[in-house]
């Protein structure tokens, strides 16, 4: 039987370092796709991902199983990148509309279709659908931007979310509810049926 | 419910999550609200165009760099934990705990009740009690020592003394 995120937690404060391994390998993904889309640069995610796994790491011996795991790390993550974007190294990412947005060599197409190649056309009504998404995204405020991501990406529960962003979860529906509705008006033309 | 109940139900009741009072509330607002009922459509829509955003894997020096920093963490096993104590914090706290208790049992007795038990001297008695303490031990030592009742009686004090018994 599979352990669960705590249990391997847990067995990584006894001095299991191939459960941490574990909890690595099945977490390093999410937080780096979740990173990646707060502060929208590779480089950094993948270094604030490590500092939130180094983080977990040598907590590993204070580590209480009072919350999720996830609860946890991705409040770790949160904070992390709420730094790093307020910062004043990363000033730079702030980003207009306008403005093209870093493409990931790394990034994979959320549909594949294997059996035909997609034409030149289609690829580029794809990545102008993608740059719009992602751009509508950024423009979210912060708190919002990470509710969104937390919420429709990781797919946490309301209680988790609210714990991560230290609000009410009724708070934290309104705010999911304004996210979505800027969302909505941003991203008329693919919304709206045609 | 009106529309502006919406706002912290309709994503709940979108997604599932909704409990089953909410999302039957929200059904029948939604039946009534034609506004409500296509926002409610475009949320999905959106939903489904949010899939659309291409997720990113780790690079290869992801791991490779997270490794050597791992590495260059100190041992897992740190002083406190040689004494078997569960955390630093609560080392403090034992180690504070004993210098208290030290240095409780070094501070000297205090008398409750001080009047009670030591009533000061007048200064005359005080000097009295110091100018005599010389003749006062050697009253003690000598009234004390056995050995002068073995001492032989002089005849001039042995016939004093018989007649002071005569004469009572």
């Amino acid at each position: 039987m599979a352990r669960t995120d705590v249990q391997l937690m847990l067995d990584v404060k006894a001095g299991d370092e191939l459960s941490f391994e574990v909890l690595l390998r099945k977490y390093r993904t999410p937080v780096i796709n979740f990173l990646y889309r707060m502060v929208r640069d590779s480089a950094i995610a993948e270094d604030l991902a490590q500092e939130v796994f180094l983080r977990v790491y040598r907590a590993r011996q204070e580590y209480a199983p009072s919350a999720k795991f996830t609860t946890w790390m991705f409040r770790i993550a949160t904070n992390l990148a709420l730094n790093a974007l307020r910062d004043n190294r990363y000033r730079h990412l702030e980003i207009s509309m306008d403005q093209p947005v870093e493409t990931n060599e790394n990034e994979q197409p959320a549909l594949e279709v294997p059996d035909r190649a997609p034409t030149v056309e289609q690829q580029l009504v794809a990545r102008t659908r993608t740059e719009m998404i992602r751009n509508a995204i950024n423009l979210l405020p912060e708190k919002q931007r990470a509710a969104v991501l937390l919420h429709k990406y990781q797919e946490l529960d309301y209680g988790e979310i609210a714990k991560i962003l230290g609000c009410s979860e009724s708070a934290l529906k309104s705010l999911l509810f304004r996210a979505y509705e800027t969302l909505r008006v941003q991203l008329q033309s693919l919304v709206r049926p045609q | 419910m009106r529309c502006k109940g919406m706002e912290d139900k309709l994503v709940a009741y979108l997604d599932g999550r909704a409990r089953p009072a909410e999302r039957r509330a929200v059904e029948e607002h939604l039946t009534a609200c034609a506004d409500c009922r296509a926002r409610a459509g475009e949320f999905s829509a959106l939903w489904s165009a949010l899939d659309d955003l291409p997720a990113i894997s780790p690079s290869p020096a992801f791991e490779a760099s997270l490794r050597a920093r791992l590495a260059a963490e100190p041992a897992r096993r740190g002083f406190w934990s040689w004494v078997h104590l569960p955390s630093p914090r609560l080392a403090f706290a034992v180690t504070a705990l004993v210098a208290l208790s030290i240095w409780i049992s070094a501070i000297p007795p205090v008398n409750r009740n001080p009047s009670a038990a030591f009533q000061p001297l007048a200064p005359d008695a005080e000097f009295s009690m110091i100018r005599d303490l010389a003749e006062l031990e050697n009253y003690e030592v000598i009234s004390k020592f056995d050995a002068l009742s073995e001492l032989p009686v002089a005849p001039n004090d042995m016939a004093q003394h018989d007649a002071g018994e005569e004469s009572r």
